[in-house]
Parts: C-alpha cells; structure tokens; sequence
C-alpha cells in the first residue's frame, strides 16, 4: 500500500427519493494523479466524494480503493485507509483552537487508550507548526476556530488535511473566498503533495483548474461528461453547451 | 490573551479549593463539645453528605453531557443501582439481628417465604464484592444501552428518551416483590457498615469524609479525561460527530468509553449515598431524579466540571430551604429554574463568575 494505491469507481448510481444525483459514474484515479473534477451546480460532485468517504452507500456500482470495497466500509475505516476529505462548507471544531483541531487530525494512534496518554512530542509540535507556517496560521494558532474568517477556515481544513498525512486527497471546493494570491498558493501547494499522494479537487473556478494544468473530468447530472486536459475539454461542445458555455 | 486563560484558570482552580475547605468544615464543627456556638448540628452533616454524593452524580453527568454531548435523561439509575448494591451489603450485615431474627435472609424475604438467598445475592455478605458490583453493575448497563444507541448512531432528544426509559422500566422492575430487592419498600433498618454501627457520631463522620474523597477523586479522574487529547476529541464529538469520523475515529467507541466511565462514577455516588441517608428504594429511579440532576448541571454550567459540582450544591440547598416551608413549590421552582438558566444563563453560575474574572 505504500507505493499508493488507485481509486475505481464503476457504475456507480445513488438516487434521492427517486432523484439520480449520480448515474452510472465511472472513474478512475491512478496513484499520485492529481485530477479536478469541473461540473456545474448539482452535478453530483459533492455526492461522488460522499460515496468514496462512505456517507453515503450508492444503490449500485463499484468503488474500490486498491483492494479494499469503499461500499462495505464505515467513514471511520476508510478514513484509516487513508483517503482524507476536506468538505465544500469548511467543517472543523469551533470550539478548539486552531493548534487543537490541527492536534486532532495528526496522524497518530486512534484508540481511545491512546487519546487518553496522548503526549505532544517535540517532533509532532514541529510537524504541527511546519503546517500552521504552510497555511499561514501560525498568528492565529491559539484562537478558537469559530472566530476565523471564511477564507481562513478554508486554510485551516487543509492543514487538517495535512496534518492527516492521506494517500488519497479529497478537496471538494478549497479556494473559494480566497484571494487570487491565496488561490495560486492552494494551486502550488496541490501540485507538489500530488506525486506522491493522490488528490481529487472539485472547484468551480476555472483559473484555479487552469493553473493546476492535469486532467480534468466534467461530471454533468451524475455521469461523466467528458475527460481529458483542460485545452481539450475546454473545445468540447457538449462541455461548452451545459457549462462553459453559459 | 493568555494571561486572561490562566487568570480564569487560576480562578478555576480558587473556586475547587475554597468548595474543598469549606467542605471539610461540617464534620469539623460537629466535633466540638455540645453548647459551643459554632458548633453544627448532626443534620447538617448528615444534609452535607447526601449533596456530596449529589455532586459526584452532577459531576458524572457533566463529564457525559458537557463534554461528549451524551444528555443521559436515566443517571438517576445508574446512582441507584450502585445503592441498590450497597443496600444489598448493608441488609446481608444485619445477620439475625432482624425483626424475624433469620440468621441468612433478610425480614423482607422471610416475610414472602423465600426459602433461600437468591443467586443474585451470593457474595454481597463481602464488602469489596459489594463496592465492586457498584461499579459494575452500572457500568456494564450503560455499556449495552451505549453500544446499542451508539452504534446505530441515536443522538440527541431520541438517546435521552431512550435513557429515560431506562430508568422507568427498572422503576417499575423494582417495585416488584419477586425481582427480590424488597419492593417498594426497598432496604432500611440497616446496622453496620465495616463493623461500625451506622448511628453514632463516628460513621456519620466516616461516611462523610468517604463521600468527600470519592468526590476529590472523582473530579482528578474527571479533569485527567478533559484535559488529555481525549477530552478535545469528546468535545470534537459533542460539536461535530460526524467530522470526527472523517479523521478516523471510532467515534462509537470514545462515546462508550464515556459513557460507562460517567455510570460508574454515578454508582459510586449511590453507593456512598444509602448508608448516610439509611434507605434506598425504587423512587430513586424515578425520572424525575435523573432529570433534576440534568438542572444542577444546567445550573452550574456545564462542560466546565466545577460548575456541576456548584450546581449540585446550590439547587440541593435552595431545595433543602425551600421544602423545610413549601415543599408544594420545588416543582415549579425547579422548573422556573430551568427556564431561566436556558434563557438567560446559558453558561450558568460558572459563565457568571468567569465574566467577572475576565
Ligand atoms: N442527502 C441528499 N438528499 C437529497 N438530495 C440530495 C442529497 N445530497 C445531494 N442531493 C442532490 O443531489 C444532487 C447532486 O448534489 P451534489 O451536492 O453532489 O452536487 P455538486 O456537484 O456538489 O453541486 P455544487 O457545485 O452545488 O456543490 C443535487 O441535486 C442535490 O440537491
Ligand atoms: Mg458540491
């Protein structure tokens, strides 16, 4: 597993009191891809990551992460097998401080014994502090997390996602209320952990998928529209007529 | 701002310490010879104790609720089944010295012609059996009402509904003369605990000053869980379960942990409870009790442990004053009560004093 291990998604459908939000999806991530998903409101973007993070259990398909079935799994399980999830609407603690919540998502044992013995080692305390400096937050470290901006909320469930150190990212939406600068940094920062993890971001911006320069997957209600670099996606008319277009 | 966090901390740490020394003081000025003016009567001690034992269940109740968002509406059955088992050591201490004068049974069961102890009972002639079953017992109910809610991932008003259901069905489970816990009449006329007969000064201090160490204790325990990486994650829990998860936790197994942690305490509190007050029957699980302890909590401000405890002394006394001349009024007070910290005081007493100390 370490080398990394691949996400298969085949076939996959979840319906909504008789609503598809997603339709026979397919798609697959090769170990250290980084890939955007583009697709307009609705399209099932948000649902694909919850099928993968096991929210939500599809009424049919495949999902496979390396060997392990993602359908069988509870969140907890597939969170150990390391797939991280960074949420469209930032969801964090409020009441723990910044340092807190990044404490929590490090990665480290996850039983309740070791909760309880639990001690900040010098090397954690750096690897947490290396990432406050990643995300710009090391000013803010000891603030509640409730009391940060949006824009730094978004910061922060990244660093979690940091601090959680996965095999596979998924990052449904990180740039939005950021700063064009901001912006750029998210997109640098992506393409360097790409390689050797693999990473899914979902964004509707453009400039941000631009600027990541791989492949792009248009999903459009619940199945794949079209895959492909962005220059060649961009050209496609069935893209340009449900969404570029408008 | 971390010079305010210490300052309040350090007021924290003030406030446990005054409650301490002030509680030492009860059996302190019982002991002075009879006549003198500072002196305090027996009763007090006696009161003193009893919301001791009150505390230890608040302070449990926090730790499950304030801290893991657990709103357990059946405490009030976990602090009477540790009484129960205590009740059960003090009836098999009586030994024949009984109204039917029977060497082993108890009068209730002589009176409904057992033949013989139950199973059940083997053991309980032994004090550290006894305590351990207090423990226990709880203990082990809280961890199948726990696993079954928890696991299904029944949270909120549903989990509290559950819980006191809880304690009705046992309410009405021990009211039976054939469940073998004497009905509703329960146990009393106990004689001694540890060799020491339960009416005179000394086990009346004894008793005290156990309830007043289980409390220290279980505050040390208490304030170890919240502050250790394990208390962040009850409170990550309590706000965001479902985020929790995500980051691979087994959000199931930190809420039983609490859970029957919180019922063992609560045993505790029953157990040290029934020989100061010298009777325990089925109305201790009645819902009403669990439910009034939820409002020492409310009242004292919880998540904050010490608010509990404060919680627990001040309702207890406004109740002990108010009964002594209008016993009719609590249930309206103590409901106007809860009305009023949920509108005005969300925080309860501690959120009072912390926004005088910042
Ligand atoms: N739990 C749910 N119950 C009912 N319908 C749902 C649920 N979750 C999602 N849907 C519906 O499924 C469809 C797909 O939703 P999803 O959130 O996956 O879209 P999205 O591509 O992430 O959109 P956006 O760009 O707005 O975030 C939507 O029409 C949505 O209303
Ligand atoms: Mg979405």
């Amino acid at each position: 597993m370490k080398k990394g291990a691949s996400l298969y998604l085949d076939g996959i459908t979840v319906t909504f009191d008789g609503f598809r939000a997603l339709n026979n999806l397919s798609l697959i991530v090769e170990p250290g891809e980084l890939r955007a998903v583009i697709g307009p409101n609705g399209a099932g973007k948000t649902t694909m990551m919850d099928v993968i993070t096991g929210k939500t259990k599809p009424d049919s398909g495949t999902a496979r992460f390396g060997d392990h079935d993602l359908t069988r799994l509870d969140e907890t399980r597939i969170a150990n097998l390391g797939i991280g999830r960074k949420f469209q609407k930032p969801t964090m603690f409020d009441a723990l401080t910044v340092f807190e919540n990044l404490e929590l998502a490090l990665k480290a044992p996850r039983g309740t014994l070791a909760a309880l013995h639990w001690r900040l080692s010098g090397e954690a305390r750096e690897r947490i502090d290396e990432v406050l400096t990643e995300i710009g937050l090391t000013e803010r470290a000891k603030d509640r997390a409730g009391i940060l901006s949006h824009g730094q909320r978004q910061w922060l469930e990244i660093g979690m996602l940091l601090m959680q150190d996965p095999e596979l990212l998924l990052v449904d939406e990180p740039v939005a209320g950021m700063t064009d600068q901001e912006t750029e940094h998210t997109a640098a920062l992506l393409r360097r952990i790409a390689g050797k993890r693999s990473v899914v971001v979902v964004e509707h911006d453009l400039e941000f998928v631009r600027a990541l320069g791989r492949k792009v997957t248009v999903l459009h209600e619940g199945s794949v529209l079209s895959e492909g670099p962005i220059e060649q996606v961009q050209e496609d008319p069935r893209v340009i007529d449900v969404y570029l277009g408008r | 701002m971390p010079g305010i966090s210490s300052l309040r901390f350090n007021l924290r740490l003030l406030l446990v310490a005054l409650i301490f020394v002030l509680l030492l003081l009860p059996p302190l000025l019982n002991a002075l010879p009879a006549g003198h003016p500072l002196r305090v009567s027996d009763f007090v001690v006696a009161v003193t104790g009893k919301w001791i034992c009150y505390a230890i269940l608040a302070l449990s109740i926090d730790l499950a609720w304030g801290y893991a968002g657990i709103l357990s509406l059946g405490h009030g059955a976990f602090f009477a089944l540790g009484g129960y088992a205590m009740g059960m050591h003090l009836m098999r201490n009586i030994g024949d010295r009984g109204v039917y004068g029977h060497p082993i049974l108890p009068d209730f069961m002589v009176f409904l012609g057992y033949k013989e102890l139950p199973w059940y009972w083997l053991g309980f002639e032994y004090f550290p059996f006894a305590m351990l079953m207090a423990l226990l017992v709880p203990g082990a109910l809280a961890g199948l009402v726990g696993w079954l809610a928890f696991r299904s991932r029944i949270t909120g008003v549903y989990l509290s509904i559950i819980t006191q259901a809880m304690t009705y069905a046992l309410m009405l489970a021990f009211f039976r003369n054939d469940m073998g816990f004497g009905g509703n009449n329960g146990f009393t006329d106990f004689k001694d605990l540890l060799g020491v007969p339960l009416n005179t000064p000394s086990a009346r201090t004894g008793l005290y000053l156990a309830a007043f160490g289980a409390l220290l204790i279980t505050l040390l325990i208490s304030a170890h869980v919240v502050q250790s990486k394990f208390g962040r994650l009850l409170i990550a829990i309590r706000d965001a379960e479902s985020r929790v998860r995500f980051l691979g936790y087994d959000v199931t197994a930190f809420k039983l942990f609490v859970f029957v942690l919180s019922a063992m305490m609560a045993g505790l509190a029953g157990a040290l409870y029934v020989p100061l007050v010298g009777i325990i029957n089925p109305g201790e699980f009645s819902p009403g009790n669990s439910i009034e302890a939820v409002v020492w909590v409310a009242f004292g401000g919880r998540g904050t442990l010490i608010g509990a405890i404060l919680g627990a002394f001040s309702v207890n006394a406004l109740k002990t004053w108010l009964t002594s001349f209008a016993p009719d009024l609590w249930l309206l007070v103590l409901g106007a009560l809860f009305i009023v910290v949920t509108l005005f005081l969300p925080r309860g007493l501690i959120g009072l004093i912390k926004r005088r100390g910042a």
